[in-house]
């Protein structure tokens, strides 16, 4: 199950987010590290510093793209300027598969920059596959989608999330990319079980986890993917791999970012349970 | 209530502005109250109302955004100060929203629209369009297209009247106040940050003080990039002038005949040139023209 049509056959292991701190570090030290993912729009440019860190890093580690902005969830069609140059970087990263969220974003060619929420209609569903279908076709690479955080829910959605996110990876057939510590901060914001979350989508399509840590509030949650993992989203985490196998998984730390070790001995521990749950 | 209608109604509240105390306002810009509109599309929980729930939104839209164009423009923050700074940015931002996938081009319309206000940076009109212009130019020069350059051998090798094509990236300014100097001074204060994912935006509230305003000074800029790195690099007029025309794709004599030479002797001219087209050569400034085809010309 791990290596699948998803991402590319690919059997990664445990990799973490490719950020400015850790760019001399990285490019002095060459640590060894399983894969990192990208922030596709930071490189999505006609040159200059960024693309030549990226090149560099390509010559020595395995490198995945990871979108925010293609917002497969929005009415309007997806920007042509913007598929262009994410098919360039595509061909420039090789990266086997290509992750963004199931989200909307956009109104109108205008832009939040966020990632908001949708509604769970089938409606929504509809369109969405047909926007992740259409990427896939013109981008030639697998596309997998992520579950978000969220912190309002709809009067017009008509079933669960996790029923959303299988109705719109099956209607595209493409595969997810299960964001645990999401689930649980949707949970708690929304009051659901996270695990009855990771226990219903479908295991054959999960390509990649995300780990994350995440800023508690009197009344809600914040994906704020400026703390280690709490141990409830490792639980998740545990039982997601229990169901998936050994899956790709990369720990997001994106706001007051410690050292390079800290970080990677944190997405490190995610080989703890690989071992204990799946053997890997 | 269709997505459609969900998606429009949802973005048109989240992009209200703040009020005061960063919540979110009772009332829409054209009177529509927001308690209404959240409690049409948003379901409340055990702990949050409708409203409450959107205005998370609200603030996350304005935080993200106001963060990257503050970001940005160090230098403008820096002459006009960090209350009338918000408060132009949030003009800005809801005359000009973001239009593109990239937070990074949001400053993109800044110039054009402090012209189109001028109120905004009354009494620092100049120097702060100077900087905004400085900025922007950074920005187009960090990341902006770079070609093969030219090499001496192929220098040597062009016509005896050749064209000759800048490097994409760079940006020339003609400036009427030294704000290079000012925006270094800010920007050696500053922190690198980047477009993460999904992840939610804390608005810092920057404690930079309001900089001493540079008195005028005309000075003309190259911004051009090495190993990667962005320079501000000081040209003289003449040099800028030859550099603007060799941009418009005039030839070597129609460029240096651009020039007004009468504060200099023709010995002193003639050395100038040549020292300034062996620095640019150096540099790299000049490329290789590359065809539709990607072939070299």
């Amino acid at each position: 199950m791990p290596a699948n049509r998803f991402n590319g056959f690919t059997e990664y292991g445990v990799g973490i987010g490719l950020r400015i701190p850790h760019y001399s570090h990285i490019l002095e030290k060459k640590p060894v590290v399983d894969w990192f993912e990208i922030i596709s729009e930071n490189f999505m440019i006609d040159g200059g510093r960024p693309l030549a860190v990226l090149d560099q890093i390509l010559e020595q580690y395995r490198v995945v793209q990871h979108g925010v902005s293609m917002y497969f969830g929005s009415v309007e069609p997806l920007n042509r300027d913007h598929l262009r140059r994410l098919k360039a970087l595509v061909r420039r990263t090789q990266t086997p598969w290509l992750s963004d969220h199931l989200c909307w974003g956009s109104v109108d060619g205008s832009y939040s920059h966020d990632l908001l929420p949708m509604p769970y209609t089938f409606e929504a569903a509809a369109k969405t596959a047909e926007k992740i279908r259409e990427a896939r076709d013109f981008l030639e690479v697998p596309i997998v989608v992520e579950n978000v955080s969220s912190y309002a829910e709809f009067h017009a959605s008509e079933m669960t999330e996790w029923q959303f996110l299988t109705e719109v990876v099956e209607r595209a057939d493409c595969g997810i990319l299960l964001d645990v510590n999401n689930i649980y901060v949707s949970s708690r914001n929304h009051t659901f079980d996270p695990f009855e979350y990771v226990n219903s989508v479908p295991h054959d399509r999960v390509a990649q986890i995300h780990i994350a840590g995440h800023s508690k509030f009197e009344k809600y949650i914040l994906d704020t993917h400026d703390h280690p993992v709490i141990d409830p989203v490792w639980d998740l985490y545990a039982r997601a791999i229990e169901l998936t196998g050994p899956t790709a998984t990369l720990l997001e730390w994106d706001d007051r970012i410690p050292s390079f070790d800290e970080v990677h001995d944190e997405a490190l521990k995610a080989n703890r349970y690989l071992a204990e749950k799946v053997g890997a | 209530m269709d997505l459609d209608r969900i998606q429009s109604t949802m973005f048109d509240a989240v992009r209200q502005p703040l009020t005061a105390d960063e919540g979110m306002r009772q009332r829409t810009r054209d009177g529509k109250s927001l308690r209404v509109i959240a409690n049409e599309i948003i379901k409340p929980s055990d702990r949050l109302t409708s409203f409450e729930r959107l205005e998370i939104y609200n603030r996350q839209y304005w935080f993200r955004i106001l963060a990257a164009l503050s970001e940005d423009f160090p230098g403008l923050r820096a002459i006009v100060g960090e209350r009338r700074f918000e408060k132009l940015a949030v003009a800005y931002l809801l005359d000009c929203p973001s239009r593109s996938f990239t937070m990074r081009n949001l400053g993109s319309q800044l110039e054009g629209w402090l012209r189109a206000h001028p109120e905004q940076i009354a009494k620092c009109e100049q120097v702060a369009l100077d900087m905004v212009r400085l900025e922007w130019a950074e920005i187009e020069a960090f990341d902006g297209a770079g070609k093969p350059r030219l090499t001496e051998a192929e220098l040597r090798g062009l016509g005896p009247d050749p064209k000759f094509e800048l490097q994409p990236y760079i940006r020339l300014l003609d400036l009427s106040y030294p704000v290079d100097d000012l925006l270094i001074r800010v920007r050696r204060e500053g922190e690198v940050a980047e477009l993460a994912s999904n992840a939610v935006t804390e608005l810092v509230h920057s404690s930079a003080r309001r900089r001493r305003l540079p008195k005028p000074d005309r000075i003309f800029l190259a911004v051009h990039r090495a190993d990667n790195s962005v320079y501000f690099k000081r040209i003289d007029q003449e040099a800028y002038t030859i550099l603007c025309a060799l941009r418009e794709g005039k030839r070597l004599s129609e460029a240096i005949d651009a020039v007004d030479w009468s504060d200099r002797p023709p010995e002193d001219a003639s050395a100038a040139v040549q020292q300034w087209f062996a620095y640019w050569s150096a540099q790299g400034w000049f490329c290789k023209t590359i065809n539709k085809q990607g072939l070299e010309q």
